[in-house]
Parts: structure tokens; sequence; C-alpha cells
């Protein structure tokens, strides 16, 4: 199974663990991810007003990059950039030969663009994953956080049930942890706002973990680097025991046996960093 | 050659706004064979009828063109008024310059060029016409009701009553339907089975009504008057004369399954009645759940039944019967509301649908009346309902208004007070909708005498914490988000056609529109009719509707049922096929897509040189064509032409058209 | 009040722009029981159409709530009507950012700690939000 592999900024800087442990993961499962040479941004942010096409100059180059191979991404926002730049350029021809035509390409929105758990879920198949376990999760309480940018909007992103989502918990399930649902799960996290607005994030992280600390997790995996800075750094102390924010990946390498006590000590080093600058 | 008249209606400005009356009128003089032309305000009117009458005695007209609405509104009106002047009635032609033209141009430069042609072509049509004679068919006294809820007992007994017998198809095991679920009925709080089970009781009794439960529809033929219908008996395995209803069999029962009458709430035996005061109350076997058709032995209810009347080797049974009308009375669904994730529905006891939450009112519930929580079995303290859970919802639900959730809730939550005064009620509505005779004054005493609090605006998510279910919503008048530790949520859930209304739709030849529901022939003067003569609609299946709307529905369908049943005989269709045997190569295509099987092969013998030859062709039945036109388009030779729409008279209209440009 | 029937530039440009009609709009409040940043507004996203379909153009340049939104797209998923209101909101921001100095927030208004810790994408996004 080869694919195109668009890492984004985050995955080269704050997010590097992501990274590291996917792409350890993936030789173990013999998933070939290639790096797209020479990316740039994914966009950031989907435009939704119709003349902003500049907006879309970057992921549309990002997109015809893959050459019609499967592009694979592992960053939440990456993914839904390019995936809705791809339904756009598919769908209204007229942004579409605004576009290629300032960047001189060819592109008409072919080929697949995926989330690395897509990847699992569909190509490999979960029960194939469950197979390669080395070391199961066992009676580890794990909660998926799938936030907001890979489930809406559904119709463009067909990722999952946008309220009812699975995905994550087959995953974990496959990694042999017991799921655990919490109510807040599709909820979001604040996004950007806790870069402007800190307090705004801070009620919705609240939220987000008080709901999974109250169904029973301890442990809590996301696919987005933002929404892992927001519940880290945007959790209020209470003094509990803190649930703890692992990328899917993570988890992942931690249940294929790869790396698991270095993977572990960063995780740790991190959060004790995270709290003392509280 | 012919001599036709003109004659123009204004519609008011519905055709002189857009068609230029004067300019229309000169132009029709100059038609070929036209000898006479007028025009006239409203010719539907009696005045413009007596123009029409007159001119044909003056001039001695042989043929009439009228420019006027569609067909489908006035043609006969029209023909009435030639054959009172003694003109053959289809010797008049319509052309349709409203809805063919008139509505669909802007202005008279695209309006007037166009009903000129449409004028010119039902002209030189007409020229061709001949006169016709519709035949006279028998009507089979006997009428068909499909569905025994509350309309088809209805409309049964109305039709009964007038002296009819009335066969009742029922699916499930025993007639009542809906109303038979429910507690209490808005706006009065009579009981439901207090009100409902005489009127099933009096059908069953009734001795020109004819009961056939756990029975379906299996297939239509036929026409007005004489439709031939299967209807399959599924086998109850219980022998329904033998059978004194004493119940022994279903105590015994050993097998369980949910209830389809408690709305899964509750379990029912496999060999059960849906409810206690079932009519007729004769039980089934539920194949699917009984230990004896599942593993060959149990058998407990034949040891048990005093009259022997258990027969596990009852078949399903073909009943086929004759009815001149027929009476669609199948109801309506629940919609499950799981696709909402945000509620919750299917994850969590205490969430549950209006009718679900019905059931919880009545003492032989799955509660025995006690209204508690599920999950618990402690009784609420307060109760969330949110109303339009996929109405009003053009992306994930229906885009119609249910109608009757608001008066529902309104009644749940009064009953909800009587029953446990502590108890605290919350309606999230998008609006309050409580058009009907008392239905406003009852759901203002639920907001001030009964102490529930409506809330304009809707829920954004529902979920656990701790014992309670945290509503999240918002009530847009104050602008204020709203957190609700509730005990329970009612969801009201749509009401939806029910799945497979298409399908029967389709076996007895009835259309349904986008939400699934029957089509009325016309949405305000044929309520009851459908674009099938003969089979009438009645109840929620064709909208949904409260409990008053349709039993007057009912009984309208009733009468319009008795209205053709009382006639001696019926006016067939007169513009028939006819096959030219000459022209006629057996090909027999025209057999394959005649839909009302009206077509069969025939031998003929024909002189050929010194002898006789023997060859297959098309024959119509005249009595059981409806004059579609399907053989006459599929016929290669062109030898099937249909009476009034034949091929020279269509051509000549096309010509008519092309030719004056 | 300075509600208005007559055009307004900001609605007539969402409309085109963003292929969303206030008008489609009946008010049933969904998008706010659905939105998780309710809390920080000063308008709830169904006033903010209530208001576009009034008019009240200036009032909502004025408003916190479109710099609340987070484009999490909760309230589109869920609307009855079929509206995106994340491309409603952003039809507020842009007729403000697009205006001369409209920029809300720069590289300037950041602590050094925030340009240490926080993940390069919150950056980016910030600034493709809030700043033209």
């Amino acid at each position: 199974m080869r694919y195109r592999y668009f890492p984004g900024c985050t995955l080269k800087g704050q997010a590097k663990n992501m990274e590291n442990t996917t792409m350890a993961a993936a030789s173990a499962l013999g998933i070939e991810l290639v790096e797209l040479e020479e990316w740039q941004c994914c966009g950031a942010v989907y435009p939704l007003y119709e003349d902003e096409l500049i907006s879309l100059l970057s992921p549309v180059r990002t997109l015809a990059a893959a050459e019609g191979e499967p592009l694979v991404s592992l960053c939440a926002a990456c993914h839904h950039v390019l995936k809705r730049a791809q339904e756009l350029m598919q769908r209204n021809e007229e942004a579409r030969d605004k576009v290629t035509d300032y960047l001189e390409i060819e592109y008409k929105g072919e080929g697949r663009v995926l989330h690395f758990l897509e990847v699992l879920r569909d190509d490999l198949g979960f029960d194939k994953l469950a197979e390669m376990i080395k070391k199961p999760l066992e009676g580890k309480k794990v909660a998926a956080y799938y936030g907001c940018l890979l489930l809406r909007p559904s119709k463009v992103m067909q990722f999952d049930d946008p309220e009812n989502p699975t995905i994550m918990e087959d995953f974990i399930k496959a990694l042999g942890a017991e799921v655990v649902k919490s109510p807040y799960r599709t909820e979001c996290c604040g996004a950007y706002l806790s870069v402007t607005e800190e307090g705004v994030a801070r009620d919705t992280v609240a939220k987000i973990l008080q709901s999974a600390r109250n169904a029973g997790a301890e442990a809590l995996i996301t696919a987005c680097p933002l929404c892992r800075y927001n519940l880290e750094n945007c959790a209020a102390d209470d003094g509990k025991e803190p649930v703890q924010v692992y990328y899917f990946s993570e988890l992942l390498a931690e249940a294929l046996g790869l790396q698991y006590k270095q993977l572990m000590a960063e995780a740790k080093e991190r959060r004790r960093v995270a709290s003392d600058s509280k | 050659m012919p001599r036709t008249g003109v004659f123009l209606c204004h519609c008011g400005s519905n055709i002189a706004g857009t068609v230029n009356i004067d300019q229309t009128i000169e132009a029709s003089r100059n038609f070929p064979g036209v000898v006479h032309v007028d025009e006239y305000r409203y010719l539907c009117s009696e005045m413009g009828q007596d123009i029409i009458k007159k001119a044909i005695e003056d001039n001695n007209l042989d043929r009439v063109v009228v420019g006027t609405c569609s067909p489908r509104m006035h043609e006969n009106t029209f023909r009435k008024a030639a054959a009172e002047a003694g003109l053959n009635p289809y010797l008049l032609e319509v052309a349709n310059i409203r809805e063919h033209c008139s509505w669909v141009h802007k202005d008279m430069e695209e309006g007037t060029p166009k009903a000129i042609a449409l004028l010119r072509a039902a002209a030189a049509k007409v020229a061709l016409n001949e006169a016709l004679e519709a035949p006279k068919l028998e009507v089979e006294k006997r009428a068909l009701v499909i569905g025994g809820g509350i309309a088809g007992i209805q409309a049964a007994l109305d039709i009964a009553e007038a002296g009819y017998p009335v066969d009742i198809v029922e699916r499930e095991p025993s007639i009542g339907g809906r109303m038979a679920q429910l507690e209490k009925t808005f706006p009065t709080l009579d009981c439901s089975a207090c009100i409902l089970t005489p009127k099933m009781v009096e059908a069953a009794q009734h001795p020109n009504i004819n009961l056939i439960t756990y029975a379906e529809v299996e297939e239509v033929n036929g026409f007005v008057g004489q439709f031939d219908v299967k209807i399959k008996q599924k086998a109850r395995y219980v022998d329904p004369v033998k059978c004194t209803g004493c119940g022994i069999c279903w105590e015994k029962c050993p097998a369980k399954a949910p209830s389809e009458f408690e709305m899964g709430l509750a379990k029912r035996k496999s060999i059960y009645v849906p409810f206690a005061q079932a009519v007729p109350m004769v039980p089934v076997i539920d194949k699917e759940t009984c230990l004896y058709f599942r593993k060959g032995r149990c058998q407990i209810c034949e040891k048990e039944c005093p009259p022997q009347a258990i027969d596990y080797e009852q078949q399903d049974e073909i009943i086929e019967r004759r009815y001149g009308a027929i009476v669609v009375a199948t109801g309506f669904d629940q919609m499950d509301p799981s696709i909402y994730g945000e509620y919750g529905y299917g994850q969590h006891p205490d969430i549950l649908t209006g009718l679900e939450f019905e059931r919880l009112f009545n003492a032989s519930g799955p509660t025995g009346g006690k209204v508690v929580r599920l999950s618990d079995g402690k009784p609420p303290k307060k109760v969330v309902f949110i109303q339009c859970v996929g109405s009003r919802d053009k992306a994930r639900g229906m885009n119609y208004c249910s109608k009757i959730c608001c008066m529902f809730t309104a009644k749940q939550a009064i009953l909800l007070k009587e029953k446990l005064p502590d108890a605290k009620s919350y309606v999230f509505y998008i609006d309050v909708r409580t058009a009907g005779k008392g239905y406003e004054e009852f759901q203002r005493r639920a907001a001030e005498e009964y102490d529930v609090a409506y809330l304009r605006g809707q829920v954004g998510k529902i979920f656990p914490e701790g014992d309670h279910l945290v509503v999240h919503g918002v009530d847009s008048l104050s602008g204020k988000v709203v957190d609700i530790k509730a005990d329970m949520v009612v969801l009201s859930a749509a009401s939806i056609a029910r799945a497979d209304a298409p399908e029967l739709g389709r076996k007895i030849g009835i259309n349904t529109d986008s939400y699934n529901f029957f089509n009325e022939a016309h949405p305000k003067l044929k309520p009851v009719e459908t674009h099938t003569a003969g089979i009438f609609i009645a109840g929620a299946c064709q909208t949904p509707k409260d409990i008053p709307d349709t039993v007057a529905q009912a009984s309208a369908a009733a009468v319009k049922a008795v209205g053709l049943l009382s006639k001696e005989m019926l006016q067939g269709e007169a513009c028939t096929a006819e096959v030219d045997e000459a022209e006629c190569s057996g090909c027999l295509h025209c057999v394959a897509v005649c839909p009302y099987t009206a077509i069969d092969a025939k031998e003929i013998e024909e002189r050929y040189g010194d002898g006789t030859l023997k060859r297959t062709v098309a024959e119509v039945n005249p009595a059981l064509c409806q004059g579609c036109g399907s053989c006459s388009a599929i016929c290669r030779s062109g030898s099937i032409n249909q009476k009034g729409f034949s091929n020279e008279q269509i051509l000549a209209e096309v010509d008519a058209i092309c030719l004056q440009r | 009040m300075t509600a208005s029937n007559e055009g307004s530039r900001l609605i007539d440009e969402m409309k085109a722009q963003s292929g969303q009609d206030p008008a489609d709009c009946y008010q049933c409040a969904k998008c706010s029981a659905a939105c998780p940043v309710t809390a920080a507004m000063d308008l709830l996203p169904h006033q903010v159409i209530r208001y576009l379909q009034m008019g009240l153009e200036e009032e909502l340049s004025n408003s916190k709530t479109p710099w609340i939104c987070a484009s999490c797209f909760t309230c589109a998923a869920r609307c009855p009507r079929d509206l995106d209101l994340a491309r409603m909101m952003e039809g507020v921001r842009l007729t403000v950012l697009r205006k001369r100095e409209g920029n809300k927030f720069g590289p300037a208004d950041l602590t050094p700690e925030q340009l240490e810790k926080l993940p390069q994408q919150a950056l980016v996004s910030g600034f493709r939000k809030y700043n033209k």
C-alpha cells in the first residue's frame, strides 16, 4: 500500500511526535508513506467565501502534486482543507479554471484524499490491524476526541457519521483498549480562539475533559495538534488526575510495540513543561 | 368542409392578461373550416355556456373549439353544453391556452402567437373528430377498505350504513390502528379506547362489514366499478371459528418478542393478540419467534387450547373478490429519530418518542400506567419535550409540519401534571401551531394552568450526567442558553408515510408525493379522490392529520364510494383503442405495454387465393381500455388507433402548428 | 434601530459569496443551541441571522460574535433549513477585515511565550482568520 504523504507545518514542529509515531507504525503495518517533495502550507483554513480563491492556491498545488496517487495527511486541519479544496475543484468548474490557470497546472480534482485513520479503516481494515497488534492496550480506558474538522461538513468530508462517529472507537478497540464514549467527543475545542480569546477555549476544553473524565476515561486520543494543544494547555488544574491526551498514532505505536518507553517519556516531559508554565 | 365554431375565454385576466384576445379572434377567423368566432369573460359560467349553445343552434355548427383552461378542469362542462345543443360531445375540442400558455408566458408578445397556434391545432384536429359513444359499465356493489384504523373503520361503517357490503383488509391481527395506541385524545381528553372500541365492535358486528385481518392486498386489476382484487390472508395458525379468545394460549406460551403495539417497550408472547381490546379477539402465532416453528417442539398452546383451535398446518390463502370502489386508509408511521445524534435517542432508555411516551400513561401499557423512567422506575420530576424532530427540516428530515405534535405534546404535558403533580414540563418549540376547534384554548391551558414552560428554541445536545439527562438548548426570545437537568426527554418525531406506501400505490394504481404520501386528485376540490377513478383516500396516508380531520375525511371518502356504488351503470371511456385487423401484423407489442390488460391475441380467418388463411391479430376489450394510448404509440404498423386521438388527428395538430411558420 | 428593508451591501455580497440567503432562516435557534462558544458571544448565532434579515449591518460590524465563531461547523451540520451559518459568519468578518486597517490580529499581538508554545497550525489559521 503506497500513499503520498503531506505532513503540513505542525507535523515538523510541535506535533513531531505524531509524525514519528505514525511513520514507525506505518512501516510496521506495511503502509508506505512517501512524503511530497517541496510541499508547502495546506492553507490552514478553508476559505468560506467564493471569492477567496487566493487561499486555494496552496492546497490545490498540494493536491496536484500528488499526481493522482492517494494523498494522506495526519493533521485534521490539513486533511480538512485539502479534502474541501478537492471537492470544490470537482464541483465548481469556474473556480477550478481560475485557480489552475493562475497556478499554470492541470488539475481536475482527481485522486483520493485521506486521513491516515481512513487508511487504517478502509484500506488496511481494523480487523487486520487488530491481528497485527503486539501489545494490546488491555484495560486502558481510552476516549476518542474527534473535534470538528474531520467530521464536518459531513457531505464533503465523508469521514463518518457527524453525530455518531465510530471510526476512532473502532480504532481504540483494534488496539485492544477499552472504549469510553464521552458526549463531548464531537464538540469544538475552541480551535485558534486559544490565540485570541483564550478564555473561550478554557471553557470548551473544561467541558470536553470533564465529560471524558466523568465517562471514566484515563486517556483521550486526537488527530489534531491544535486540539491537543488546547486540551493540554487550556485545561484548568482542579487538582484531580488529568486525563492524558495522546495523538492516536502514539497509542498505535505503543500497541504495535514500537519504542514504547521512549514515547511515553517524551509525552510525560511535554506535560510537565506544559503544567510548569501555567 | 366542417362548420366549426371557435370560442375564447378570458378567464378574467388569467388568459386575457397574457393573450391578446382581439388578435387571437381575428386570427381564428382564418382557420380552415371556421365559420363562427366568439369570446367571453368566463366561458365556463352559465352565460358563457349559453353563448356556445346558442351559436351551435344559430349557425348550424357541427364542430366546436374552446380556448380555455386545461381540459382536466372543464372539458366535461363544455361537452355537456354541446350535447345540450344537440351536438355529439366528442365533436368539441379544448385548446388549453391557460396552463399551457398564458400562465407560463410573461407577456402578450409570447402568449398571443402561442394561443393562436394551439387554437389552430385544435381546429385542425376537430375537423377529423368523429361522433363517439361512451360504453355503459356495470358496478359491483361492494367496497374494499384498505387499513383498519379509525379512518378505515369510519369509512367502512358509513358505506355499510348506506346499505353496501364492505370488506376491511387490515395488516395487523386486530383493527384499531394508531388510535388504539393512544391514551387520551386532544382537546377534550376523551379516553381514546373508550371512544374507539365501540366503533371497532360496531364494525365487527355490522352485517354489511366483513373484517379480513392479518391480511394484505396483493394485486388489483380492473377499473372503476369492477376492481378485481387479490388479498393475501396470512396464516394465523389459529382457527378463528373455533377460537373463543379465552387467552390461555398466550398466557402459557413460553416464547417472547418485542410488542409492536407497545412500540417495543414491552414484550408480547409468540402467540398473541396485540392489545386487550383486540378485534377480532383471535390470536396469531408469530412464526419467527414461535418455538415450535423454530425448533419443532413446544406445542404448549396446542395442548392447552380448550376448543383445540390451534392449527400449525394453516397456510397463507389468496382471497379473490371484485369491488366497485376502494378506500385506501393505511395510516402513518413515526420517524426513527436516531439520525439526530445530538439527541441520543436509542442510546438512553429515558429518551423516548411521543408515541412511546404515550404508552406509559396507559393502564395496560409497559409500566401499567405509571409514568416512570424506564431506566430506574422512578417517577420523573422534569420532562423536556422537543418539537419538530424531523419535521420542518429539509436538511435531515421532512420539510413539512407534522401537524399533530404541538397538540399531543400539550396533551401529554397536561396528563403528566395530572398524574404527577410535582412534575414540571418544558417544551422546546419553533412555533406553536394550534389551528382547530378548541385547540388554542387547550394549549394555553397547558401553559397557564398546568405550569408547562414553553421555550421558543431548539436543543443542541442531550447527554447523561449522573442520574439526569442534561438538555442543552436555547430560548431565542430571551436570547439565553438554557441547561435543564431533565429526568426524561420526549421527542416529537415526525409523522411519516408508511415505508411501503409507494409499493401499495403501484399495486392499486395511485401515486404518491415526494414524501410517499398518497396524492389526492386536487388539493382543494378533490381531497379524497385520487387520479384513478373509484379509488379514494382517507386519513394520515394522505398527509399527517389529527383524529377529527381523519374521521371527516373518512366519511367524505365513504360518501364518494357510496355515490359510485349507488349508480346503476357507469359511463366508460369513449376514447378507446381499436385495431385495424387488415393492417395488424400480430406482433403483439401492444399486449406487453397495455397497463390495463385490455388487449389479447385473437385468431382470424382470411380468404387467401382459393382457400383461407389463419393469422393472429390484436383485439382490444373496450370495457377494460382506459384510453391511455400506449398501444397506439408502440404499434409499428400504425394499425391501432385511439378514438378521439387517432394518428391522423395528431398529425393534423402537428401540421397546423408547424405549417403556420 | 436602523433596520431597513432596503438593499444592504453586506447582505447582497453575502448572498453571492456564501451562497446562503438569510431569508431561508425561520429562527428556530438550533444553531445557537449547537454552538459550543455562545458563552463569550454578545449576539447568539441565530440573532446574527436575524440582524442580517433586518439589515442591521453596523450593529453586526460591531458585534463580538463573528470573532468568537471558531468555524467548527456544528451549526451548519444541524440547521434544519440547510443553511451554512459558518459561511455567513465569515461574510460578516470579511466585511470588516477587507476595510482599510480592518485587521483584528497580527504577529505583534502575540506574547513570546505564545510564539514558543502554540502549534504552528494555530498561528497560521489565526492570521488567516483575523488578518487580510
